[in-house]
């Protein structure tokens, strides 16, 4: 953390107003309006401020300005009117390029440097600040491990590496600039459902060490309600339509517009922000890999030596000898215990046995939920989770 | 007398070998030295294009027009153009310069245009002025494209500084001239032979540099690794 804010220092970013300040590197749109000459509006009138070490995510469709709302903070679109504020500071009083040598930058696709190794591309802003080539070199390779990337990566060209590991050599090389601001703008659309989780999952947990101010562009509510701790709305025309939590956007949309862009599923969505403390843990019954099962008439959850679920045993089945993981019935998600009640839902849903499998944190089965159960808390919550 | 025999009594000459070496030597230069100019020329006309994305329609016409002069004339215009002698290099290597620059504005214009927008606009966002960013990311990555051009401008060259032998300034040109004038057979034949390897040793060459220039463009298959992403 020392060498970091060491190289933060290092960084000219640029500024000719006023020098950062104690607390933030908020970001903040006052009366922000982008008009083409051919007369279409991009962003119209956007007033808006984003917090210091948050992530907000611009959400909306196609044509809702939310590129060129991110583009305009680092001036890779000039607003036509209106004033964008970075850590209190007027944008437009930098020079231009210095200053995007201190905000990170994911592109779509992740943009790397064809022509230029792996290990390279993340030393890339570093070398623009002027740092020596050693020196900038050991710190892709650091940032490369913060990625999850092997170093052995680094020799690569960008087309050597599959999709994810681009979006991951592009996180690094958005952080290599140090900087307190991170924007991203659909960074991982590019890539298939499961990688993306994964990535996503990896951007949380960056973030929960880094604390950075990200700015985070999707057209993808779901990936928007995963990441934002505020969410913005954009309708096409480029007009703010909301601005919150999450779970506000979801439970409280102001207009069609919104209720119509998070879709049918925003009232499942919204149990994502309902703590599932009050479900009842129920026990069942267990059989465990590799020894006799016995007979029984009830459904039987499998787990292994280390007590984690593998499958479900059916009622009355019979089994030659030990019980192996063939015998088994895949079970459903898992739900692991403290985390959101959407969880425990989905868990009961997809359980072949209707029982919900829980989890402790160390994947443990603890015991089972019935959707029944699950319901009858969201029922009898104070709030409700759609009103 | 066959023209084998005819050919060894032409080589065995001390002065005839001195002559072709000369020749030769004066080849490469004239068609050479124009090449590396006519490449920076047209890539210097292809920033301002992608710059003013009006001059470019205007650039091209004038390409076609300038390399539709027959080179004859060019030759022979040229030193009342720059005030230079009627004999002197310099109007082949700068009309040479002319043709090659003309006929490389497209395929530097295509080029460029082939560099991904996403890689341009990211090192935009990374914090390149233009200038850097055109030299550093932008031209490596338009070689690929640009090279098939620049094959085709070599060869180009290399068969038109032969026409410069009919104002006294043309390598190799001057076996042809001299051979036609005295119908001796030898120098015209040691001539095309001459022009026909050296073309095809200054193509393996851009080839081959070609290959030194894009490590990065022979390995797009992605390779298996162990690591799960």
């Amino acid at each position: 953390m020392l060498e970091r804010r060491a190289f933060a220092a290092d960084l000219d970013y640029g500024r000719a107003g006023p020098s950062r300040g104690e607390w933030a590197m908020g970001i903040e749109f006052r009366g922000v309006t982008k008009k083409y000459p051919d007369g279409t509006v991009a962003v119209d009138d956007l007033n808006l401020t984003i917090e210091d070490g948050t992530i907000t995510v611009f959400v909306g469709p196609s044509g809702c300005g939310k590129t060129t709302s991110l583009r305009m903070i680092n001036r890779m679109v000039e607003p036509t009117s209106g004033t964008i504020l970075l850590d209190g500071a007027d944008v437009r009083d930098s020079d231009p390029a210095l200053l995007r040598r201190g905000i990170g930058y994911v592109i779509q696709h992740a943009g790397l440097f064809p022509h230029r190794t792996v290990l390279s591309n993340v030393a890339t802003v570093p070398l623009l600040s002027g740092w020596e080539k050693r020196k900038a070199r050991e710190r892709a390779a650091e940032l490369l491990e913060t990625v999850g990337l092997p170093a052995e990566l680094g020799k690569r060209y960008p087309a050597q590496l599959s999709g994810g590991q681009q979006q991951r050599v592009g996180v690094a090389r958005a952080l290599a600039a140090d900087s307190p601001v991170l924007l991203m703008d659909e960074p991982f659309s590019a890539v298939d459902p499961v990688v993306r989780e994964g990535l996503q999952d990896e951007l949380l947990r960056l973030q929960s060490q880094l604390g950075k101010t990200i700015v985070f562009v999707t057209h993808d509510i779901d990936e928007a309600v995963r990441l934002g701790d505020k969410v913005a709305v954009l309708r096409v025309g480029g007009r703010l339509a909301q601005y919150g939590t999450p779970a506000d956007v979801l439970r409280h949309p102001v207009d069609d517009f919104v209720a119509g862009f998070v879709g049918k599923d925003r009232g499942y969505r919204g149990l994502s922000f309902l703590s599932a403390g009050d479900v009842l843990v129920e026990d069942v019954p267990t059989v465990r890999v590799g020894s006799a099962p016995g007979e029984s008439t009830d459904w039987r959850l499998a787990v292994n030596d280390e007590g984690e679920p593998r499958g479900w045993l059916p009622p009355s089945s019979t089994v030659d000898g030990d019980l192996s993981e063939s015998d088994l019935l895949a079970g459903g998600s898992l739900y692991q215990q403290g985390t959101p009640i959407r969880g425990a839902l989905d868990a009961a849903l997809s359980s072949p046995a209707s029982l919900g499998v829980v989890v402790d944190a160390d994947g443990k089965a603890i015991g089972v939920v019935t959707a029944r159960q699950v319901l009858d808390v969201i029922e009898n919550h104070p709030q409700g989770v759609t009103r | 007398m066959s023209f084998f025999d005819e050919l060894g009594q032409y080589l065995g000459s001390a002065s005839n070998r001195e002559q072709i070496v000369d020749t030769l030597a004066e080849h490469c230069y004239l068609a050479l030295l124009p090449l590396v100019l006519g490449i920076v020329l047209a890539i210097a006309i292809g920033w301002l294009g992608r710059a003013w994305p009006r001059a470019r329609g205007v650039t091209l016409v004038l390409a076609n027009l300038v390399y539709t002069i027959p080179s004859l004339a060019l030759f022979v215009m040229i030193p009342s153009l720059i005030g230079t002698k009627m004999l002197d290099s310099i109007n082949v290597v700068v009309a040479l310069t002319l043709y090659t620059a003309a006929l490389l504005v497209r395929p530097v214009l295509d080029a460029l245009d082939a560099v991904p927008p996403a890689v341009i606009a990211s090192a935009t966002a990374m914090g390149y002025r233009p200038a850097r960013r055109f030299l550093t990311v932008e031209l490596p990555l338009a070689v690929p494209v640009l090279a098939a051009g620049v094959r085709v401008a070599s060869v180009s060259n290399i068969s038109l500084v032969s026409v410069g032998a009919l104002i006294g300034v043309g390598g190799l040109g001057v076996l042809f001239t001299d051979g036609f004038q005295r119908e001796y057979f030898s120098p015209i034949v040691v001539g095309i032979v001459l022009t026909l390897l050296l073309a095809l040793v200054v193509d393996l060459l851009l080839v081959l540099s070609r290959r030194l220039l894009t490590p990065w463009d022979r390995t797009t298959a992605p390779v298996r690794t162990e690591v799960a992403v």
